[in-house]
């Protein structure tokens, strides 16, 4: 059993990150510790999908100098460049949003925050 | 209680998550059969020694300009959001 | 706000060396790890570095944020313009139409190990360079919005 656990210790970090960001998300009411909560889970899912590509012994799929060996697969880190990029967009407009949210109301409690109570 | 019932959730969560993961196959993944086509046939088809790259911006090119869209409308965003007030304008106060 | 002396003079020795070699990492995309996001980045935390050293007037009288923004958008015009050149070449949309036949970037390469050789990968290189001014410009924009913000609510 400990080895098969060492042997997925990729998988079990990925675990308890996405755990770790949806317990902070779910507890904290300040808006900016809430995003670093949706942060860590963005990375958790960027890690699983570096993680799933993994070969045994493996090199990276570039081919400069690269010595003799199997390669990883190259389309899922394509698509984690792409989740990457994509996650500093819109974690920049989420700032910006908590910010405009605190110049409006002057606080960043989401329990405080009346008008957006649905 | 409130948040004995809510750690206990979370555990459960954990444990169902980690049950999961253990069955997943590490360092062997199950089909490759594309990713062994591009590493073959990239040099060949882009002339590219990255892989990554001949993906990216070539295989998988029309992703990436949607990709760019998304960066070029979050700076729009933002931008909207930081201008400055004309005068006597103030954020919206009902 | 300001910091020592020390830190900006680092900052300021620094920020030549962070264009430099995010222009690297650009240009060698399709050789080495990297490519246009990453040197983008790269590029842009020479920005940020300076930020966190100086003022932010300081910074604005350096790095204007109308330049930043034109290179925001002629990056992403540079990706399109690649990307449509393959109608005119009789080949779809964002085919790497350069890489048999045309005038730059045209050697081709052998499957298998190579030393590398910079005159390959046909459209990738134009790509890359496109992408690398687009994200250079829109995460320094970003972060001067965001800094602007901060000061506004300082003054009140």
């Amino acid at each position: 059993m400990t080895s098969r656990l060492l042997l997925a210790l990729p998988y079990f970090t990925v675990v308890v990150l996405i755990v770790l960001g949806l317990a902070v998300m779910l507890s904290k009411r300040n808006v900016v510790k809430i995003l670093m909560g949706l942060s860590l889970m963005e990375s958790a899912v960027n890690l699983f999908l570096v993680a799933t590509g993994y070969r045994h012994d493996s090199v990276a799929p570039i081919f400069t100098n690269v010595p003799a060996g199997p390669m990883a697969l190259p389309t899922v880190q394509a698509l984690t460049l792409t989740s990457i990029v994509i996650g500093v967009a819109t974690s920049a407009m989420m700032l910006s949003f908590a910010m405009v949210i605190y110049k409006k109301y002057g606080t960043t409690d989401i329990q405080k925050i009346k008008k957006l109570k649905g | 209680m409130r948040n004995v019932l809510f750690s206990a959730i979370l555990l459960l969560f954990f444990g169902g998550l980690l049950y999961l993961a253990a069955d997943l196959p590490f360092g062997d993944p199950l089909r490759t059969d594309m990713d062994d086509y591009f590493i073959r046939n990239a040099q060949a088809q882009t002339g590219a020694n990255n892989v990554v790259t001949s993906i990216v911006f070539d295989f998988r090119g029309f992703d990436t300009l949607g990709e760019a869209t998304v960066l070029f409308t979050a700076v729009l965003g933002v931008g909207m959001m930081f201008r400055k007030l004309k005068e006597g304008e103030e954020y919206e106060n009902d | 706000m300001k910091m020592t002396k020390i830190v900006r003079t680092t900052a300021d020795l620094f920020f030549p060396f962070c264009l430099v070699f995010g222009l690297y990492v650009v240009v060698h995309g399709h050789l080495t790890p990297g490519g246009g996001f990453q040197g983008g980045a790269v590029m842009a935390t020479g920005t940020a570095l300076l930020l966190v050293a100086r003022a932010y007037d300081d910074v604005t009288g350096r790095i204007r944020k109308g330049a930043m923004k034109v290179c925001e958008a002629a990056g992403l015009l540079i990706f399109l313009c690649a990307g449509f050149s393959g109608l005119f070449a009789g080949r779809p949309f964002m085919a790497n139409w350069l890489a048999p036949d045309g005038a730059l970037f045209r050697t081709s390469i052998a499957h298998g190990p190579n030393a590398g050789d910079l005159n390959t990968a046909g459209l990738l290189p134009l790509l890359n360079v496109g992408v690398g001014i687009e994200v250079l410009g829109g995460l320094t924009v970003i972060l001067l919005y965001m800094l602007s913000g901060i000061k506004e609510e300082k003054k009140k």
